[in-house]
């Protein structure tokens, strides 16, 4: 079994210590405001983040406070107000797809079968490696079976799968996910986290993963990136040296858990 | 005087009663069967309660039909069925119909389009249709004889006119609320331009469109009346026309039968277009209605 070892000596964010080539994200003093009557909204102040190649990183932060904002400029669906966003040192000008985004809402067509779903980034690929990527993508996230069915006949969580599928089928050097999670019950929530890592695991990509769930960085994330409520700044960055799987009862874990929601300012002892 | 309008409608109150307890494909067939004779019977008694006779100036008398009676009317219809006018004129009307449509759909779909793609675009032509859509088709009809002559383009014309503001309305109100993760994911897989049209903007807009055009041919369907008022040869509508300028209003009820029988037709068409993979998912309440119903029903027990 492979396992994603942090080595304990990872030197602390934002230092220059690292070598230029394992970093893949670079993100350098990005604002962004939203001009409104009432005054401009500012949403993210200063904020600098360096993240590894394959590396699963982890923004937590309350409601409102500017991590999928500054999720959708880092994957150039947006951009700043000042302030840079590189990846593999250069500039992010606008989407792309070596770096996909998953959101919330799936994204995935209603239009589209299963399969034409998976097969949106695959248009310049000749039909037999079209077949290949897919089955094995289908196969991988466990909606075997489903290939023909459309999204409106699928529950919630196989309409994420059928999204991370979608992603994963390009081979994509990053994924963003915007609280990709969210909108499923605790348990399907649960087992997606372990197939998440699962497929991170075997395909070694950099995941950016948005959530407000202090137990969910907690058992993804290689480190954790907290932020303020707006504008949004960084508070800390936690590293998690835990291999998995995580033991959620242990005392780092808990220990872990306790400061980060210090850090968000609520008490976890209710 | 008349006992079978009493029967008959005692019996399709009586039918609608008992229907409720049936079962599904009997009570589906049942009831608007018997609200379609309720509605005839009442139509009967409508006829027979008014209608007198008049004595004329020089001592005749002469019997004043207000509402011809169910049966007058059908047979008011044996002629034309018989010697193949109403086929000829439905093919007419359905002909022009057809064309003025189609011309709606070919201009609106892609005006709607661009126009909910592009802000600018709706900003420029957005009030110009909002102000041009609630001019009643009848209003153009000086302008459209003057333009196309008492011919059939001027009804092609009137139909087109008046089912192309739907069209455009439902198109542009369809791109413009695509909700933004389809258009996001598309651009993050490298789609652009006429593809990014073709694969995301269309496929997202399709339900809504064809909601809007079903709207539009029922319009179209309603309009053919006034646009065969222009003296067109031949059509439903100029049926009508030449029918209550003969003064057989029985004829006149006649055709109206026709028209909306072949509307129910049409848009029974129109609505199979909703029932296909691409768009279902669009409708989602096509079934919803039963369910609803069994939702209503259950009762809420309060427990003391």
């Amino acid at each position: 079994m492979e396992l994603k070892q942090p080595s304990s000596a990872r030197p602390a964010p934002n230092t220059t210590e690292r070598t230029i080539t394992e970093q893949k994200i670079v993100v350098r003093g990005v604002n962004k405001s939203f001009v409104r009557k009432e005054g401009d909204l500012r949403v993210l102040e200063a904020v600098d983040l360096s993240i590894d190649k394959g590396e699963f990183v982890c923004l937590l932060g309350p409601s409102g406070c500017g991590k999928s904002t500054l999720l959708n400029i880092i994957c150039g669906f947006d951009q700043p107000t000042s302030g840079a966003v590189e990846i593999d040192g250069q500039p992010v000008l606008g989407p792309d797809s070596r770096r996909v985004f998953v959101f919330q809402e799936y994204g995935i067509f209603p239009w589209a079968s299963v399969w034409d779903n998976i097969a949106l980034g695959l248009r310049d690929r000749s039909s037999e490696e079209q077949h290949r990527i897919i089955d094995h993508y289908i196969e991988l996230v466990g909606l075997k079976g489903f290939a023909k069915t459309y999204p409106a006949e699928l529950s919630g969580g196989m309409k994420q799968r059928v999204a991370v599928a979608r992603a994963l089928a390009v081979s994509p050097d990053v994924i963003f996910m915007d609280e990709p999670l969210g909108a499923l019950d605790s348990l399907t929530r649960l087992q997606m986290r372990g197939e998440l890592l699962r497929i991170w695991q075997q395909e070694k990509m950099t995941i950016l993963f948005v959530t407000h769930d202090v137990d969910e960085a907690l058992q993804l994330a290689d480190r954790v990136v907290v932020m303020s409520a707006r504008p949004g700044r960084i508070t800390e960055i936690v590293p998690v040296e835990l291999a998995h799987p995580r033991d959620v009862g242990g005392a780092e874990y808990g220990r872990l858990k306790n400061h980060l929601y210090g850090l968000l300012g609520v008490s976890h002892s209710v | 005087m008349n006992p079978w309008p009493y029967v008959v409608t005692a019996l399709a109150v009586a039918t609608i009663f008992l229907a409720r307890k049936l079962r599904d494909p009997w009570a589906r067939v049942l009831l608007p069967l018997s609200t379609g004779v309720l509605f005839v019977c009442l139509w009967q008694f409508m006829s027979d309660w008014k209608n007198y006779d008049v004595t004329m100036p020089d001592g005749s008398s002469r019997h004043v039909v207000i509402l011809p009676t169910p049966w007058d009317t059908v047979l008011s219809m044996r002629q034309p069925v018989m010697d193949g006018k109403l086929l000829q004129y439905i093919v007419a009307t359905l002909n022009r119909v057809a064309i003025g449509f189609g011309i709606a759909v070919v201009l609106g779909v892609p005006i709607g389009l661009w126009a909910g793609w592009y802000s600018r675009g709706f900003q420029a032509i957005n009030p110009l249709i909002q102000a041009l859509r609630p001019i009643s088709p009848i209003a153009w009809i000086p302008l459209a004889v003057l333009w196309f002559g008492v011919k059939d383009a001027s009804a092609i014309f009137l139909i087109a006119l008046s089912s192309f503001f739907p069209v455009v309305t439902g198109t542009m109100a369809a791109v413009r609320t695509i909700p933004v993760v389809y258009v996001r994911s598309a651009q993050n897989f490298g789609l652009e331009g006429l593809e990014l049209f073709r694969r995301v903007v269309l496929p997202a807009c399709l339900p809504q469109i064809i909601t809007s055009l079903r709207m539009a041919l029922g319009i179209a369907w309603m309009v053919i009346v006034a646009a065969e008022m222009i003296a067109v040869d031949g059509g439903l509508g100029y049926l009508i026309m030449d029918s209550r300028n003969a003064s057989n209003y029985e004829r006149v009820l006649g055709a109206m039968i026709v028209i909306g029988l072949i509307g129910v037709v049409l848009d029974f068409l129109m609505r199979q277009l909703e029932r296909s993979d691409e768009v279902r998912w669009g409708f989602p309440n096509l079934r919803a209605p039963e369910k609803l119903e069994r939702v209503r029903r259950v009762s809420v027990k309060s427990t003391h």
